[in-house]
């Protein structure tokens, strides 16, 4: 789903977290945040899951305005840096959780939620891990496990906040590449933040690099490396 | 095995032992150990009349009236609080962090004159409230009110580190699955703070149980009506009633155990699970 932010602002107490940002990115596309730390790609990774709410300017996911829809509303999928698994659940319980909170009468079937985690554990990986719990696992598997409840319904958007982060090197490619993989597979549109530079232009088609809350360039990892468009990039990237 | 120099002499390691547990011996095993002697010198027969004396009973009956009420209060009181000041970011919070702990540093006795000075005949609302036939003190709901501000910050206090070191991942992760607050609350807040929370519950408990000086105050000590069981204890004592008093004395005590063994049963149970989490 293409997803449209128009002239997003928002501040945390005094110093703007973000300052007029308008970014277009299209249907099936994967886009990485990129900027040091307080540029404001967190914020604005938040206020598209919904956790935030801009001050000025909107939010359009397709044609819908989402600007203040709740984040359960939204039809996306979330994964933290520290993965936020549900310690007092299985895997397979964090799995079904977001199939386990829906109505009566929308939510599948036990049976159906069940099959549905099966499926999910086997795209990330981790047939039959489904009866541990969180601390039973490494950070890789950790993190597996929280794109799959992420991915539970269905989601056509997937919000990433350095989902990384937490992992060494080899983990980090591994989980790299399988992020693609599920990413072109489901023909998902994908974002994430990261603050690694390399990181951004191995996984991404586009790269939108933040500094102090505004957007410097945003363009193909190609592009960008060709032809930085300021100063702050040249220098980042050095 | 320690470096030679780290390790402590073995007399240094006996004294400090000794003195351990002579110290917990002398403070709290010997009272403890006399109360329920004192309580069963003259055989079961005379404590279990001692207990079942009318007056007795109904300072059971009310005991445990007013801590039931002041348990759940201050439960759901403790987690909004909690909830509110770990998860939410508003002016004001420091100041309703220290004023959560208030009571513990306030004399109970200042807890219970404080109640007088405003629901008591000679207090502010004490006209309105006899004219239109309202008990507050040296009733039930002095009592309630008495025990309820002192046992306040038991719930509360187990909860705000914990909350506040949590974080509020755990939340925003069930928000974007798609949770409703309430489910938020019931399927993963209530979870991570079960433990915390039990431990809170169990200390006012026996607190609101074991509350004497601010109770005192309120309750106007007419037995059989407003005696709670401290109250009765001190009652039968003044009036030189020691087995009746020790008896009754004695199933405070036994709270006290309850409560301890409870929390170490719970704590037992789910060690696996408290040494995940650590």
């Amino acid at each position: 789903m293409s997803i449209r932010i128009e002239g997003v602002s928002k501040s945390f107490s005094a110093y703007p977290a973000l300052d007029d940002v308008s970014l277009t990115i299209r249907d099936g596309e994967f886009v990485a945040l990129l900027g040091p730390s307080g540029s404001g790609k967190t914020t604005l990774l938040r206020i598209l899951a919904g956790l935030e709410v801009p001050e000025q300017g909107r939010v359009c996911f397709g044609n819908r305005d989402v600007t203040n829809d709740k984040p359960a509303s939204r039809g996306i999928g979330f994964v933290f840096q520290h993965y936020a698994l549900f310690g007092h659940m299985t895997v397979a319980q964090n799995i079904a959780f977001g199939l386990n909170v829906m109505r009566r009468g929308v939510r599948p079937q036990r049976k159906e939620i069940a099959a549905r985690v099966e499926e999910l554990l086997g795209l990330v990986q981790l047939p039959g891990l489904g009866s541990r719990y969180p601390s039973q696992l490494s950070g890789g598997q950790r993190q597996r496990v929280a794109l799959a409840r992420a991915l539970a319904r269905n989601p056509r958007i997937l919000l990433l906040d350095e989902p990384f982060g937490a992992l060494d090197a080899k983990v980090r490619r591994e989980l790299r590449d399988a992020l693609r993989t599920i990413h072109d597979e489901l023909g998902l549109t994908s974002i994430f933040v990261t603050h690694d530079h390399e990181e951004a232009f191995t996984l991404a088609d586009r790269v939108a690099l933040l500094n102090h809350g505004k957007i410097e360039q945003f363009d193909t990892p190609q592009q960008v490396e060709s032809s930085p468009a300021t100063d702050f990039v040249r220098a980042f990237l050095a | 095995m320690a470096p030679a120099g780290l390790r402590e002499r073995p007399f240094v390691k006996a004294l400090l032992i000794a003195g351990a547990v002579g110290y917990v011996g002398l403070l709290l095993l010997l009272p403890l150990g006399a109360v329920l002697t004192e309580a069963l010198k003259k055989g079961l027969d005379v404590w279990l009349a001692a207990i079942s004396t009318p007056d007795a009973r109904a300072s059971i009956k009310l005991t445990l009236i007013v801590s039931a009420i002041s348990v759940v209060l201050n439960t759901i009181f403790g987690i909004a609080a909690a909830w509110a000041i770990a998860k939410f970011d508003f002016p004001g919070k420091a100041p309703l962090i220290a004023l959560i702990e208030l009571p513990f540093s306030v004399s109970p006795v200042v807890s219970g004159l404080v109640f007088v000075l405003i629901f008591g005949a000679q207090g502010w609302l004490g006209p309105w409230l006899e004219a239109h036939d309202i008990h507050i003190i040296f009733a039930l709901p002095g009592l309630v009110l008495a025990t309820l501000f002192v046992t306040f910050p038991f719930v509360a206090r187990q909860l705000i580190p914990l909350m506040t070191s949590q974080g509020r991942t755990d939340e925003e992760a069930a928000l974007t699955l798609g949770a409703s607050g309430w489910q938020t609350f019931w399927h993963v807040t209530l979870p991570n703070i079960r433990f915390a929370l039990l431990y809170g519950v169990l200390l006012c408990n026996a607190r609101a149980m074991g509350e004497f000086g601010a109770v005192s105050v309120v309750s106007g000590h007419i037995r059989g009506e407003t005696n709670t069981m401290p109250l009765q204890v001190e009652a039968l004592y003044n009036d030189y009633d020691f087995v009746a008093a020790f008896a009754v004395a004695s199933l405070l005590t036994l709270l006290a155990l309850v409560t301890l063994g409870l929390k170490t049963a719970i704590e037992w149970r789910h060690r696996d699970q408290l040494a995940a989490q650590h």
